[in-house]
């Protein structure tokens, strides 16, 4: 327990929120990949998401590349790529390998978002002689959104905890402090900057929540629907 | 809370059950080699394995078990007889202030700093310790040849375990030693790739690394003593150090710091396997 104890002194020691390597740095570089890459990811995979979601076309493959892309070694891909871009532009490499952990979550919240909408809701919005695009923007993503900030939620847990690692290549972040505390055994330091890590992830994960809140439909909610994957389940 | 502290008990009295089936298992006359999770310490480990097995004993392998602190614990608890070491890196892990730097002294420093149940043999010429490299370029325009030559050059970065940073021999040290000032980039995994691409002028490259030689580094002379020796030393427990000195010993003595950085080659350029470097050591030097 004292290690705890020592994690906190740590945490709480004014010389570690000044100059080159602040707490306050790391952590500004550690939120900033995480933004970075959950924009591109986002980018990438919501669109991709309601596609699939609103076509139905290449509902298995995504399905699959999904669960499959689930199983890649963020570390060695991260690394590898390193090699592959060259170690000038190691940014870049870093971001594309978190932007690939990112995209099953995110990929997945999209087109199940779109996918377990009540198909008869979609059949009176047809008969109200709305065009694809109508479909689409006013009654697809508004009763999406939900399941599509829940895989943003996903995501962000996943990429906060995993950008740690670009410390490995010098690129800062939180996961520096550690990555330097285990050959010093400066063990206050690993968990000082481990528990910053997990305090940054309950953080972001807490606006999400509240996002979630904020973009489900008013009817939606009226309805106790809010989670849509219950709603589902029970049906089945 | 109960219960979690009941579970993580009962997995940890597995876990203690496990190792000790696995010591008893060994039996006495059996010697236990250990290595570090770290190519060139396991091709060193093999060598000590082979030579014993030729010798009549019986061997058990216990390879890659990873960093210090996972491994002192196992050789000081007998669990673990006989492990290559580096002079340097473990007195600094028993005395952490030590202020030996040269071979010799690093080397009285270790015995002294060693617990009782441990016991160094005969260190080797060979070292696999800290070192500055530069490109021949960057060595040639600025006539380098030792760490002193750097004062002045302009402007300095130089690349590291994000560690350096805080070690007595990083920026600090080449300051007070050297009066060479240097900024410091955490360059990690990819110092040296950030060497041969300019982003740094200065890196710190084991000097057992190959790669040394493969793309011509020069490495800048420590005329002052700003690195701790690293010399490659067997550390066997004390009840069977003396039983297979006279085996381990002239091993040490003849393996050179030039056929430590060739047998790392072979591992990184040839892809050969430990056993095989470690048959073809011992056999070239008669042994």
């Amino acid at each position: 327990m004292e290690v705890f104890a020592d994690a906190w002194q740590w945490l709480v020691d004014p010389q570690n929120y000044v100059g080159e390597g602040s707490l306050l740095q790391r952590s500004l570089e550690h939120v900033g990949y995480t933004l970075w890459v959950m924009a591109v990811g986002s980018a990438i995979a919501i669109p991709l998401g309601f596609y699939i979601g609103h076509t139905g076309r290449g509902r298995g493959w995504a399905v699959g590349i999904t669960g499959a892309a689930r199983a890649l070694p963020t570390f060695g891909l991260f690394l590898y790529l390193v090699l592959v871009i060259g170690v000038e532009r190691r940014e870049i490499a870093a971001v594309i390998a978190l932007v690939l952990l990112a995209i099953p979550p995110l990929l997945a919240g999209a087109y199940s978002g779109v996918d377990q909408i009540d198909r008869r809701v979609l059949d009176a919005a047809r008969a109200q002689g709305m065009t694809g695009w109508q479909l689409l923007f006013r009654v697809e993503l508004p009763l999406a959104l939900p399941l599509v900030v829940g895989g943003i939620r996903n995501a962000v847990l996943q990429v906060v905890a995993t950008v740690t690692l670009i410390a490995y290549v010098g690129l800062g972040g939180l996961g520096y402090d550690i990555i330097q505390g285990i050959p010093l055994r400066r063990f206050d330091q690993m968990i000082g900057s481990a528990f910053a890590i997990v305090v940054i992830a309950l953080l972001l994960d807490a606006v999400f929540a509240a996002l979630t809140r904020i973009v489900t439909p008013e009817g939606v909610r009226r309805a106790g629907g809010e989670d849509i994957r219950a709603r589902e389940n029970s049906r089945r | 809370m109960r219960t979690l502290t009941r579970n993580l008990s009962i997995v940890g009295t597995i876990a203690t059950a496990a190792v000790v089936g696995g010591c008893a298992a060994g039996g006495s006359d059996t010697i236990v080699v250990g290595s570090q999770a770290y190519y060139s310490n396991e091709i060193v480990a093999e060598i000590y394995a082979q030579a014993l097995e030729a010798e009549g004993f019986s061997v058990e392998r216990s390879f890659q078990i990873g960093q210090r602190d996972a491994y002192i614990p196992a050789l000081e608890a007998g669990e673990v007889d006989l492990f290559p070491e580096y002079t340097g890196n473990l007195l600094q892990f028993y005395d952490a202030d030590t202020t030996a730097t040269e071979t010799t002294a690093v080397y009285d420093a270790l015995q002294a700093a060693l617990p009782e149940q441990l016991t160094a043999l005969a260190m080797s010429p060979a070292t696999d310790q800290d070192s500055y490299n530069v490109t021949s370029e960057f060595a040639a325009a600025n006539s380098l040849e030792s760490i002193g030559d750097l004062a002045g050059v302009s402007p300095l970065v130089l690349g590291g375990a994000p560690e350096l940073e805080e070690r007595p021999y990083g920026p600090s040290g080449l300051m007070e030693v050297y009066g060479v000032s240097v900024e410091f980039d955490a360059t990690g995994e990819v110092t040296l790739d950030a060497l041969l691409a300019g982003e740094v002028q200065v890196a710190n490259i084991y000097t057992g690394n190959p790669a040394i030689a493969q793309y011509g580094l020069v490495t800048l002379a420590d005329s002052e003593g700003l690195f701790l020796a690293s010399n490659i030393v067997p550390i066997a427990g004390s009840d069977v150090a003396d039983e297979i000195a006279s085996i381990i010993n002239p091993i040490s003595e003849a393996m050179s710091p030039d056929e430590l950085v060739a047998m790392n080659l072979q591992s990184t350029a040839e892809e050969m396997s430990a056993p095989d470097i470690a048959a073809q050591w011992l056999e070239e030097n008669g042994f």
